[in-house]
């Protein structure tokens, strides 16, 4: 096995996904099989080669920045909209910190 | 009943309009009416924004009534995938989660199109978040692919196929991540296009891997999906990878001519081919070879790794752009959550589907400490050797064509207990994903089953022109 289920409920608690425990099984088996067809990857040589993290074309270095200037925004009523709970304008959380 | 958009194309519905043969809100209406009682057969559209089409119909009605120009899509009816967020109208990314999303504002493609007098008749269903191959990862059911309705459209872009081949709207977006628009293109027997990297702004598009992710148009043929590209295209302040390079007319580059083109095959595409698309693919190089290509043997080995790379890729971005989905912001959080750390995991666990899950647990796994190194550096340098596989091609010919996929539409149901057999079917799409070069599917006729089958073109970064030239030559010819 590449993965055991206990490291999967680890790798759950880093993504904050509280998963079942039938699907914790689930997963160990669905990934335990990705991982194997990953390990192909090992079979090349890459030491001297550079990663890609991105699809770069010629453009000078500063190209991309825009201009600074004032532009409007969402208002406060539209940015909060779509959230399940908020509170004068404020999205609303359950509370983090004990008094 | 046939649809009102049958036999139409963008630029017959232009000059329907300009002759006053009819009126952009009667074909809006009508095309509303016929979308509207035929999608129970497929689920393939998830909303329809009626309002908006009359609107946008009625406006461009105005203009040509005062004389002016409706725009280069004036009154074409469209359908956007629900990746795409659309202004005031609901986009649910086909998750549970954003069911009742509703966006404050509209993607640049979105804002593009309906400046050129576009007409969007509603938004598409899909995997959620894009993350699938057939359709059936929506939260909303899957999509039934138009020509067998007992077999999947292809996905992700699934239900932004089957508009088009159900011909419920003329043209659509979709978006492509490793295959999402080529190969449900391939399933239903259409055009699908998947521009260069950049080429589209992917500002409003729901994020799912960044660096691949790219937005392209559906079409009957290649000149209407060539034609959305066109208003789509080009760089836009809001997308900081979008790209400069100005945007050539695709159509007018559309005369049928491809004589002396040099097409390269690569031997890798054509092994574990089920046996009826391989003999499609061949026979659709035979047509290219009489239209005068030149067609040369190529290589491009390091294609038994792009799987393998791209679902480390793609899951690791994937990982990081969907931790923003914690009932925050979104719509969904459920009741009883007395703490953050609660909200956020009881927010996810209903949310989120089995594939998101499967994909942000092994994203998260790369992802995590001590195993960088070995997947997601590794990755990204076996990346680079695709990439560089592709250059090295292009120094040899002028595009590649492949097949899109190893076998037509499949089932419902037929792939969906078995995740890697399903990655491993996206091999013939990913690397052109992962190279982003433009690449997209046109049709290449039918199985004895009258499955349809793609052929994939795919040419140099920034080249769509030389792969419209193929696709539309070709479509010509085997008509």
């Amino acid at each position: 096995m590449k993965i055991t289920e206990q490291e999967v409920r680890r790798v759950a608690d880093l993504a904050n996904l509280a998963l079942r425990e039938d699907e914790v099984a689930r997963m160990a088996q669905d990934l335990d099989g990705i991982l194997s067809h990953i390990d192909k990857l090992n079979e090349l040589d890459t030491t001297d080669v550079e990663p890609m993290a991105q699809v770069l074309f010629d453009a000078e270095e500063t190209a991309t920045l825009r201009e600074d200037r004032e532009r409007p925004t969402l208002t406060n009523a539209e940015a909060v909209a779509n959230a399940p709970v908020t509170s004068g304008g404020y999205y609303k959380v359950p509370r983090v910190i004990e008094r | 009943m046939s649809s009102p958009l049958h036999g139409l194309s963008i630029d017959s519905i232009r000059a329907g309009l300009l002759e006053k043969k009819f009126t952009a809100e009667e074909l809006a209406r009508q095309a509303l009416a016929y979308a509207e009682a035929e999608n129970p057969k497929t689920n393939a559209y998830l909303t329809f924004s009626q309002e908006r089409a009359l609107n946008a119909a009625r406006a461009v009605d105005a203009k040509i009534a005062k004389g002016e120009d409706p725009g280069p899509l004036g009154g074409v009816p469209i359908a956007v995938k629900d990746v795409i967020v659309t202004r005031g109208l609901r986009t649910t990314c086909g998750s549970k989660l954003l069911a009742n999303y509703v966006p404050p504002y509209d993607a640049t493609a979105v804002i593009r199109l309906e400046q050129a007098g576009g007409v969007i008749l509603g938004k598409t269903n899909c995997d959620e978040f894009a993350m699938g191959s057939s359709n059936e990862n929506s939260a909303f059911g899957p999509v039934r692919n138009p020509m067998a309705l007992d077999r999947v459209p292809g996905g992700s872009s699934g239900g932004s196929a089957a508009v088009v081949a159900q011909e419920t709207a003329l043209v659509s977006l979709g978006s492509d991540t490793g295959g999402s628009i080529r190969q449900p293109a391939s399933f239903c027997g259409i055009s699908g296009v998947t521009p260069t990297y950049g080429r589209v702004s992917r500002y409003g598009l729901t994020a799912f891997a960044s660096s691949l992710d790219h937005i392209g148009p559906f079409g009957k043929t290649t000149r209407d999906a060539a034609r959305l590209l066109q208003v789509i295209a080009g760089r836009d302040e809001m997308d900081a990878t979008s790209a400069f390079a100005p945007v050539p007319d695709y159509a007018a580059a559309l005369d049928g001519n491809i004589k002396g083109l040099k097409i390269g095959l690569p031997r890798e595409y054509f092994d574990g081919l089920e046996s009826e698309t391989g003999d499609r693919v061949t026979a659709a190089v035979e047509v290219l070879k009489q239209l005068g290509c030149e067609v040369l043997d190529i290589q491009l080995p390091h294609t038994p790794y792009a799987v393998a790379a791209y679902y480390i890729i793609a899951t690791a971005e994937a990982s990081a752009n969907l931790a923003r989905f914690d009932g925050v912001r979104y719509t969904t959080r459920p009741a009883a959550v007395t703490t953050l750390s609660d909200m956020y995991r009881a927010t996810r666990e209903e949310g989120f589907g089995d594939e998101c899950k499967r994909r942000i647990m092994l994203g998260t796994y790369v992802l995590s400490a001590g195993y960088y190194d070995a997947y997601y550096l590794k990755a990204q340098k076996v990346r680079k050797l695709i990439a560089q596989d592709f250059a090295q091609a292009f120094e040899q010919v002028d595009a590649i064509v492949a097949p899109v996929s190893p076998f037509p539409a499949f089932k419902l149901g037929e792939k969906v207990k078995d995740p890697i057999s399903m990655y491993l079917s996206d091999i013939y799409t990913i690397t052109g994903s992962l190279a982003g070069i433009p690449c997209m599917s046109v049709p290449c006729g039918l199985t004895t089953e009258g499955l349809p089958v793609g052929l994939q073109i795919l040419t140099r970064h920034f080249n769509e022109t030389t792969m419209f030239r193929i696709a539309d030559a070709y479509e010509k010819a085997s008509h």
